[in-house]
């Protein structure tokens, strides 16, 4: 699949994500000493300016939309069951998320996953 | 000139990341060709983002023609973490001038943080004491470890540990300023490699190879797995709603599973 979108946009949207990472990164860098001073007698807490709420969402941001990402990649639904199941970026996906549990490594994981998806290519 | 000892350090303890970093930044110059970028437009979100996961994100949903607002919506959520990092590191770096800071967020990244706050030890112990730690213009090294987070305005030069300021940047600019070198280079080889590639090789198959690489790890206890397991199916399930919202509906389905599954456990 390609974009449709004209330059401008692709543009806009590059532009957009990269200040508001930045606000992102920036935030507490920037507010530290001014957070601080406000809360007086600051903890020996590293994260202490963040709430236990906000900190306890953010734990769960990259599980959901890592995998929220992943899935649809990999699973396509087809009418049938064995028909879902037996697609063979599924299959692949599959085989390298053990890979992904086993060594924790981006290189492996895609190593054996292009391998079996190949594999399957011939295979099936 | 002299080179100072911690650069170094951080140059040497970042290398062995390399190996993770430069399948992904190759990854993202390919999967970049396949979404119709051009290359400037690649090498712009390289920069001006410099977040992998974010980054591919932002690419098959501009391949998907996903709206807009969907489109910086997701890279915004997924970069989100990053509070975390601002937050935690932020105490190490309290007396530096606000010009150096931004420069310092630019480059932040899961990796410089992650390397750093465990090469600069706990807010308030003893670090072992860092051998290039011999600047006399930085006061803190008397620094008792136990009033380090009240009174910070006593030592407007000490930080939080014993280790100087001065090392602890010069630490994270051999971590940060690294991994950016590696992370454009890899981008413009996957550039290179990218236009070479026939499509029938299925290479865009390695996008969500990455990011399995990530979300594996990242479900590491029950809540985890289930804020995974209940977003991915969820954003299966709505994969046919219109602008790509699927993926923020499952994104934010599977956040409030984690967390009352999380509440269910105490």
């Amino acid at each position: 699949m390609t974009t449709s979108y004209p330059a401008t946009t692709v543009w806009v949207v590059v532009l957009a994500i990269g200040v508001l990472t930045f606000a992102i990164r920036f935030s507490f860098l920037a507010l530290f000493e001014a957070i601080e001073r406000r809360s007086s007698g600051g903890r020996d807490d590293s994260d202490g300016t963040i709430s236990p709420r906000v900190r306890a969402v953010l734990r769960y941001v990259p599980p959901a939309v890592l995998a929220a990402l992943v899935f649809p990649a990999i699973v396509t639904l087809e009418p049938t069951v064995v028909g879902t199941l037996s697609n063979e970026r599924l299959l692949a996906g599959t085989v390298a998320a053990a890979a992904a549990w086993r060594t924790e490594s981006v290189l492996a994981t895609i190593g054996v996953g292009m391998g079996a998806l190949w594999a399957l290519q011939v295979l099936l | 000139m002299n080179v100072p000892t911690e650069l170094r350090a951080g140059i040497r303890d970042v290398l062995p990341l390399f190996l993770g970093i430069v399948p992904f930044a190759v990854v993202f110059g390919v999967a970049a060709v396949d979404a119709g970028l051009t290359a400037v437009q690649a090498v712009g979100l390289s920069v001006f983002v410099f977040a992998g996961a974010a980054q591919l994100a932002t690419l098959e949903l501009l391949a998907a023609n996903a709206a807009v607002p969907v489109v910086v919506l997701t890279a915004v959520v997924i970069n989100l973490r990053m509070l975390m990092y601002s937050a935690s590191i932020a105490p190490y770096f309290r007396s530096l001038a606000g010009r150096s800071k931004a420069v310092m967020a630019y480059f932040l990244t899961d990796q410089a943080y992650a390397l750093s706050v465990a090469h600069y030890g706990p807010l308030g112990e003893v670090t072992t004491g860092a051998p290039g730690s011999d600047d006399a213009s930085d006061g803190g090294h008397a620094d008792d470890a136990d009033d380090d987070a009240g009174d910070a305005d006593d030592h407007p030069d000490s930080g939080p540990t014993t280790s100087s300021l001065a090392d602890r940047r010069w630490y994270y600019l051999g971590v940060a300023v690294s991994l950016w070198v590696v992370w454009q280079l890899g981008t413009v080889a996957g550039l290179v490699l990218g236009t070479g590639v026939p499509e029938s090789w299925g290479l865009d198959f390695t996008v969500p190879l990455v990011f399995l690489a990530l979300l594996v790890p990242a479900m590491k206890d029950v809540p985890t797995t289930t804020a995974g397991v209940v977003g991915g199916v969820v954003a299966v399930a709505a994969a046919g709603l219109p602008l790509n919202l699927g993926l923020l509906v499952g994104a934010t389905v599977g956040i409030l599973a984690g967390l009352l599954a999380e509440r269910g456990r105490r």
